[in-house]
């Protein structure tokens, strides 16, 4: 699919930035007509994979995050969140439910599980000691959509 | 202020305000941890109508109240709820915890 239009922007890894960071992304999508579950649900996994980013990539030091957001012809989303964080040593262990790396931080483990339930797609790039890739994507339905929200 | 907070004699509701994501949920935790240590609440109703935003980072601070509340025979009452934030609590199956409106 050709790319309609698409934006990059980065920051450093402070928390104040995740609700930052949502509403870039949810501004670039508004113009594509979505349905008000849609674009919740999207700015949703969108905080769960900065946070992410934040809370584990960049644990106990500080680096820059990185987002790219494409609409493609057929209104389609495809978000890529990257860190060069310390990376995942085990994604499949990782993306299950429940898992966390921080329980004694009231980290419920649920991230990518939101990720997974709000998007079509969730693909996850790791190299320990590298980062970390986040890819996701969403078809918006559009007017039909809002018709019906 | 993250948190407005009513006391009925032992209930405790706590009004949280605005978006719960990993930023604002410690001080929203903090909040809400002062207060039912001084009320020892045997309810705590946590009122989400003015919750904008909710990750995943409000599930952690929903079963943090509930692991806190419950060795003491207190119950967890979530009212308020828009349909959003509902779906990302039944997704974390916080029904199974708490009564949900
Ligand atoms: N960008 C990242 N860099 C390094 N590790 C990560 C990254 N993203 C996720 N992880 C690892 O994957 C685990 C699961 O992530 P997930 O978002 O599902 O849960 P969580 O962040 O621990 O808890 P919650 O999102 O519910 O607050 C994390 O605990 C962490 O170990
Ligand atoms: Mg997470």
């Amino acid at each position: 699919m050709a790319v309609k239009n698409e934006i990059h922007f980065s920051f450093p890894s402070e928390s104040c930035n995740e609700r930052i960071a949502r509403m870039c992304v949810t501004a670039f999508i508004s113009s594509l007509n979505p349905s008000v579950s849609e674009l919740a649900e999207i700015k949703t996994a969108v905080s769960e994979a900065v946070t992410n980013c934040i809370v584990h990539g960049y644990r106990n030091r500080s680096g820059k995050v990185e987002i790219l957001v494409r609409a493609s012809d057929d209104n389609t989303v495809t978000i890529k969140i990257s860190d060069r964080g310390c990376g995942i040593p085990d994604v499949k262990k990782a993306m299950e439910p429940l898992y966390t790396s921080a329980p004694e931080e009231e980290r419920a483990g649920l991230g990518f599980a939101v990720m997974e339930s709000f998007m079509d797609k969730v693909t996850v790039k790791s190299v320990v000691g590298k980062g970390t890739v986040i890819t996701l994507q969403r078809k918006i339905l559009s007017s039909v959509g809002a018709l019906h929200n | 202020m993250p948190v407005i907070i009513d006391t009925e004699e032992t209930t405790l509701i706590a009004h949280i305000q605005g978006e719960i994501d990993h930023h604002n949920a410690a001080e929203i935790r903090r909040d809400i941890d002062l207060a039912a240590d001084k009320h020892r609440p045997v309810k705590l109703v946590l009122d989400f109508d003015d919750v904008t935003f909710m990750d995943s980072s409000g599930i952690g601070l929903v079963m943090g109240r509930y692991k806190l509340i419950k060795p003491l025979g207190g119950k967890i009452h979530i009212i308020n709820t828009s349909s959003q934030i509902k779906k990302v609590m039944k997704l974390a199956g916080l029904d199974r915890l708490a009564s949900i409106e």
